[in-house]
């Protein structure tokens, strides 16, 4: 590790790519015949294989979590205040694999990868992915590191629902599951946010009926406004109010309709640099995945039902001032799991930042989770400290 | 362990399914999961009492008494465990009848009132008694709803609830023979196994 990264750092870290030559049978009724998934790991599987953590991404996540990819990266991975050694996912002890889930626009197979029967990009014909068509792909990727059991699965908002998903698909593999600032299904409101999110990018005029790169084009404006309306639902009235405030660029109104707020300027940057990186197809298939997951729905709507072949004990985390995924919707998920006769601990965690809060430090939520964790470690080790 | 959790300890069957009132941090469901293979989960609002939990492998929820147990069904548990919050609660008369509805069985245990050293305090200082089990001064004490050996069997009594066991304690020495003769007056603890229906 070089010496330039803080000592709490993984470091840097290099991508690497999984192919799969055997098909997927998805949830739409399509096959993917082939695959990539790409992924990064952190820390060292021990010999008996049983300490691997399975970090499952969010909407616009990818699977550089942690670390630096070079020495000039300013930023480190999303969740790096999360995962390194001596962090609440604590690299010195655990093996920690995070992966770009497939349709993702970071290296995995999706939307601007080749379609092999067509030998031309997929774009808008990739086929729209669900929490359980990833996590079954997760599964083979689970399967070529050979881990057959993941001491824990962890995710945050749509990474909570994946890590859900592992306890109903996959129950003898799960250990331990931390699903965090999760739902067990969108609500109304949330849909119609995604739906806003969707009509954005599809009536962007360089959107093109998602055949944008044909055209040598990106739908940016679409993409933009897209993340502005996602970037609101991330954040709390509160944490916008102390953070901008009715703040002004200039020091008086200039009666136009140019930005004058700083929660303006805010929102178009956030949107500018989002439509440069994030691919379109993928956002909307990002948004797709979220409305469809309702495990409950198989069971009329009976979540202690679709729960019942989860077999591990759960970790369910809220946080206060989340509105897009509120405490209420994890609360639902406890009492589900408390009908279904699960363990599961939960708690409400105290913060000002809204939904994104579950990527920020945060003295309680560090203290919950590590608790959460350590006693997986320890467990590990032979021990129930 | 403190000397009301021994004893209530001690009454737990082997295999149980429990709800801890109020866990703290986790020490008596701990040890019940490894010795008596008890299975269960723990309500707790203090942070640092959770975190102590999830460090022991204790399931525990955040979730605030006075908000009642809607979230768990009739006959969700075997026993209801309840030390040190009845005299916190809003409501302890309906915190009762919720417990009853979630298990037949509970134990309750609280700081009794009538113990012989608060009647002193009140009788010849003339104020509100602070003890070891009462460390608060009147205006910022959280006990809102404090109750003595004999109120509670009355409210039980009233409510047509079956008193099974009942014992009181000190952190000094329980079973003392003058609190078994005159436990209101002696027992600085008050501990109640107490059944649903007659």
């Amino acid at each position: 590790m070089s010496a330039s990264f803080p000592s709490d750092s993984v470091g840097l870290v290099t991508p690497q790519t999984a192919t799969f030559e055997s098909p997927l049978a998805l949830a739409c009724g399509k096959t993917l015949e082939r695959f990539e998934l790409v992924y990064e790991t952190y820390g060292m599987l021990n010999a008996e294989r049983s300490n691997a953590v399975l970090i499952c991404h969010a909407l616009s996540g990818h699977h550089h979590a942690a670390g630096f990819h070079s020495a000039d990266e300013l930023k480190p991975g999303w969740w790096d205040a999360y995962i390194g050694p001596g962090k609440v996912i604590d690299t010195d002890r655990f093996f920690v694999v995070s992966l770009n889930n497939l349709g993702g626009c970071h290296g995995s197979t999706g939307p601007g990868s080749v379609d092999p029967q067509t030998s031309r990009q997929w774009g808008p014909t990739f086929p729209v992915m669900t929490v359980a068509d990833w996590v079954h792909s997760q599964a083979r990727l689970a399967d070529r590191l050979g881990i057959e059991r993941f001491a824990a699965v962890v995710g945050g908002s749509l990474g909570g629902m994946q890590a859900m998903q592992w306890t109903i698909a996959y129950p003898e593999r799960v250990a331990n599951a931390a699903v965090i600032a999760a739902t067990p299904r969108l609500s109304a409101q949330n849909i119609a946010f995604n739906e806003v999110a969707r009509q954005a990018i599809r009536s962007d005029p360089d959107f093109h009926d998602g055949w944008y790169a044909d055209h040598g084009a990106i739908p940016k404006l679409g993409l933009k406004l897209a993340r502005m309306i996602g970037h609101i639902t991330y954040l709390s009235e509160h944490s916008m109010g102390s953070r901008f405030g009715r703040d002004l660029r200039s020091d008086q109104l200039n009666f136009g309709y140019d930005v004058e707020f700083q929660v303006e300027s805010y929102l178009r940057h956030q949107g500018d640099t989002f439509s440069t990186r994030f691919d379109a197809n993928t956002y909307l298939l990002m948004t797709k995945a979220l409305d469809y997951f309702d495990p409950a729905g198989q069971y009329d709507g009976d979540l202690a039902a679709a729960l019942a072949p989860a077999d591990c004990p759960f970790l369910v985390v809220s946080f206060t001032t989340d509105w897009r995924f509120a405490p209420a919707r994890s609360r639902e998920l406890v009492n589900a799991l408390l009908r279904a006769g699960k363990a599961v601990s939960y708690v409400n965690v105290d913060s000002p930042h809204g939904h994104d809060a579950f990527l920020l430090p945060n003295d309680q939520y560090e203290s919950i989770f590590g608790s959460f964790m350590r006693r997986i470690d320890a467990e590990l080790n032979g021990g129930t400290n | 362990m403190r000397a009301d959790l021994e004893l209530i300890y001690d009454w737990v069957p082997e295999d149980a399914r429990i709800l801890d009132l109020g866990c703290g941090d986790g020490t008596l469901l701990a040890a019940l999961a490894r010795h008596k293979s008890v299975t269960g989960y723990g309500l707790e609002i203090d942070p640092e009492g959770i975190s102590a939990c999830l460090t022991k492998g204790v399931n525990v929820l955040e979730q605030n008494l006075d908000d009642g147990l809607g979230n768990f069904v009739d006959d969700a548990c075997d026993l209801v465990i309840m030390t040190q919050a009845l005299q916190v609660l809003r409501r302890p008369d309906t915190m009762l009848d919720e417990m009853l509805r979630v298990a037949p069985e509970c134990i309750i245990a609280f700081p009794n009132f009538a113990y012989w050293k608060h009647r002193l305090h009140l009788t010849f200082r003339g104020r509100m008694p602070v003890s070891r089990s009462l460390p608060h001064a009147w205006y910022d004490t959280p006990n809102i709803h404090l109750s003595t050996f004999q109120d509670f069997a009355k409210l039980c009594r009233d409510k047509g609830v079956t008193i099974v066991d009942e014992a009181v304690g000190s952190a000094e020495h329980e079973g003392h023979w003058t609190s078994r003769l005159w436990p209101n007056l002696f027992g600085e603890t008050a501990i109640f196994r107490v059944r649903r229906g007659r």
